[in-house]
């Protein structure tokens, strides 16, 4: 354990020494292969543990870090994209998870104690859409009534999006309790047994594969449809395209709903790992903040990268540390990041980037 | 003499906290437990006064507050529970004996006198702060991204000060004090004590606070608020006011906790997770950001309405908090101070409007 922590720390300072003679001689080249080399070291390192790992333990790391980083994903995705959008910071966006787990789990109450159906597969499939658009819901009409007054005040809405978490949270407190479970579908339950000592369990190979598609659509939302190009201009000028007949508001709200249905989704998928409890977007919505910072604003690359990042860095480093210890080291490591790129890892370049 | 209404506020407050409430509690008509609590608030309203310097004044949204709060309250926390083991004739405090550590940790070793208790009580939330805002303003964060870094340190923080490991109590923290330089701290007339020390404390940062405020470098931050690459093109060093500012808030934030431990008798890592940092940016946020007497109203306020609703209606405390951030936000934007100004204004009061500076962050 002290050996990991002492190469980290060396790596990282052999690099912040890097910069800063690269930053003092006037050139930037010095610097530019040093996150190669950098990122090469760590693959190196990783497959070096992994093949000398008879029974599975870091495949298995990795694995459920790759997993942990496509929730993280989903439920950054959201977020980036109305930061970008509207410039506000929505606190409340962890609770969209949270509906949309409580959502899956009132689908689930009603489908065996109501429709009375036996197989407890096709809950699921009906909460992977209802999630999203309760979720979404929720989210739009947390931007008619509030957010929509504070636009382009990040600060502000910050505070007050927080105020809308807590009456959530104890709202759902006081319908559901303190604690409730989702039964996992019986599709997805066991797993794919690649070796005898790793079993890579289908729930999580489902959100894996949940994320691509997600992604791919997000993706093509924004690239190939009226609606996308729409949203990236008004991320970019939201006056100009006011004035070029895009009804911002719309777009706005529309986005909006993207955004917290993505949320919702996450939240669902969630169910298949952990409990649903009131507070459960909290614990999510700090590394989602942080996979937006590293990520920068409104950036799909961005909020991969940080999202796979976060999550294969906190598993892998738990596996190594106590799971404290690496949260505090990815602090670190993001604390040290920002010196180098205080506009996340894709920023935006040029004068109109720079305020 | 005529007296400016400002004044007239703070000799009528100083009046009501220091006698009024100390011969109430004489007379038999007020608790010591609400003077106690009263004292809480105090330390309270001490650290509001660290964010309304940092967030109402030069701007910056630090969520991390109650991490230097609590970092002042584990350092004489700390001195305290060693004077009650050596009291008991222990060598160690209890916790650490279930942890089977046998000899006491090293860092542990200058809390033993209260000289340099009360002195790293300030100088280690000084120094933490001193080394996070210089690396976080020299890469120019700023804004939603500065709120979010600081969010982070203080979860990541906390998360740690949970831990058995770092020696600090763990999730139950630091408790069963007993006595602070030979006084009992159960005594009512060494908690009436602590109580006053609190309120002359407050007062001191408040005067400290407004003749900073007002002085230039008050200026210089504010003007840094308003519009930072301004105040850096006209040769000012942003970064060193900045850093300035961030210390003295995080030690405003140490001396409140400091404070506070004495008077509740217990410090936990529950009193420094985000929601306690945003609770605290709230109180200056409802009493008036840009404003010394909201932030220590706003404090004061919504800490009463907390033990009114707590005790009356448990359940929907959180639902009423929530409701007064949104509504803050949404309607109040300079806060309590704002509106009992704008009421004034329509009665007929004329108030000085340069005290309230308010900018567009």
């Amino acid at each position: 354990m002290l050996i990991s922590a002492a190469l980290l720390l060396i790596v990282a300072l052999m690099e912040l020494l890097l910069k800063i003679n690269g930053i003092k001689s006037g050139k930037q080249a010095g610097a530019r292969w040093v996150w190669p080399v950098l990122l090469a070291g760590m693959v190196l390192f990783f497959a070096i543990r992994i093949a000398t790992d008879s029974s599975g333990t870091y495949i298995q790391n990795l694995f459920s870090g790759i997993s942990l980083g496509s929730i993280l994903i989903l439920v950054s995705l959201g977020l980036a994209i109305v930061y970008g959008l509207a410039g506000v910071i929505n606190m409340a966006h962890g609770e969209f998870l949270m509906i949309g787990a409580y959502t899956t789990y009132s689908v689930q109450l009603l489908f065996t104690n109501v429709l009375h159906v036996h197989s407890n597969n096709w809950f699921f499939i009906a909460a992977l859409p209802l999630s999203f658009v309760t979720a979404g819901l929720a989210g739009l009409l947390l931007e008619r009534l509030i957010i929509r007054h504070l636009y382009a005040r990040p600060l502000e809405s910050l505070l007050a999006t927080w105020g809308v978490s807590l009456i959530l949270i104890q709202t759902a407190r006081s319908l559901f309790g303190d604690l409730t479970a989702v039964k996992l579908p019986e599709m997805l339950a066991g797993g794919w047994q690649v070796t005898p000592g790793l079993v890579l369990p289908y729930s999580r190979l489902f959100i894996i594969g949940l994320t691509v598609v997600v992604l791919l659509a997000v993706h093509y939302t924004l690239t190939a449809t009226r609606l996308g190009m729409q949203i990236r201009a008004v991320t970019q000028n939201r006056s100009m395209s006011a004035c070029l007949g895009i009804n911002t508001r719309r777009v706005d709200a529309v986005t909006f709903f993207i955004g917290s249905g993505l949320a919702g989704l996450a939240g669902c998928a969630m169910t298949l790992i952990g409990n649903v409890v009131p507070d459960m977007g909290q614990t999510y919505i700090v590394d989602a903040f942080l996979t937006v910072v590293i990520g920068g604003v409104g950036k799909l690359l961005g909020a991969i990268t940080a999202g796979l990042g976060i999550g294969i860095f906190s598993k892998v480093l738990e596996a190594f540390f106590e799971a404290v210890y690496g949260k505090v080291l990815i602090l670190l490591l993001i604390m040290i990041f920002m010196q180098f790129r205080p506009r996340g890892i894709f920023p935006d370049k040029g004068r109109a980037a720079a305020d | 003499m005529q007296l400016k209404p400002a004044k007239l506020v703070n000799i009528l407050f100083i009046l009501f906290f220091a006698v009024v409430l100390p011969v109430g509690n004489m007379l038999g008509w007020v608790s010591i437990n609400s003077i106690s609590l009263w004292g809480r608030y105090c330390c309270f309203a001490i650290a509001a006064l660290g964010i309304d310097l940092i967030w109402g004044y030069t701007g910056i949204m630090s969520m991390c507050q109650a991490f230097f709060f609590c970092l002042g309250g584990y350092c004489i926390g700390m001195h305290l529970l060693l004077k009650a083991t050596a009291l008991q004739g222990q060598a160690l405090p209890d916790f650490m004996t279930w942890n089977d550590i046998t000899v006491l940790p090293a860092f542990w070793q200058p809390f033993h006198g209260l000289v340099p208790a009360v002195v790293l009580a300030l100088l280690v939330p000084a120094a933490v702060a001193f080394i996070i805002g210089y690396f976080i303003f020299k890469s120019r964060i700023k804004g939603v991204y500065m709120a979010i870094i600081t969010q982070a340190l203080a979860l990541s923080m906390y998360l740690l000060f949970l831990r058995n490991e770092t020696n600090l109590g763990g999730t139950n923290g630091l408790t069963g004090f007993k006595n602070l330089l030979g006084f009992d701290l159960y005594k009512p007339h060494v908690k009436l004590g602590l109580y006053l020390v609190t309120l002359a404390m407050l007062c001191l940062s408040y005067w400290a606070c407004y003749k900073m405020v007002h002085s230039k470098f008050g200026k210089v931050l504010q003007a840094i608020r308003d519009s930072e690459a301004r105040v850096g093109f006209t040769a000012y060093r942003v970064l060193h006011y900045k850093l300035a500012a961030f210390v003295m808030a995080a030690m405003l934030g140490g001396l409140a906790g400091m404070l506070y431990v004495p008077q509740t008798g217990i410090i936990t890592p529950g009193r420094m997770d985000v929601r306690a940092s945003v609770e605290m940016l709230m109180w200056v946020a409802l009493g008036g950001r840009g404003n010394l007497k909201g932030a220590v109203i706003g404090a004061l306020l919504v800490n009463c309405v907390y033990s009114y609703f707590t005790s009356v209606f448990p359940q929907g405390w959180l639902f009423i908090l929530g409701l007064l951030y949104i509504l803050t936000v949404l309607y109040f934007d300079k806060g309590f101070l704002g509106l009992l100004e704008k009421i004034g204004a329509g009665i007929g009061i004329k108030t000085n409007p340069e005290r309230y500076a308010t900018g567009s962050k």
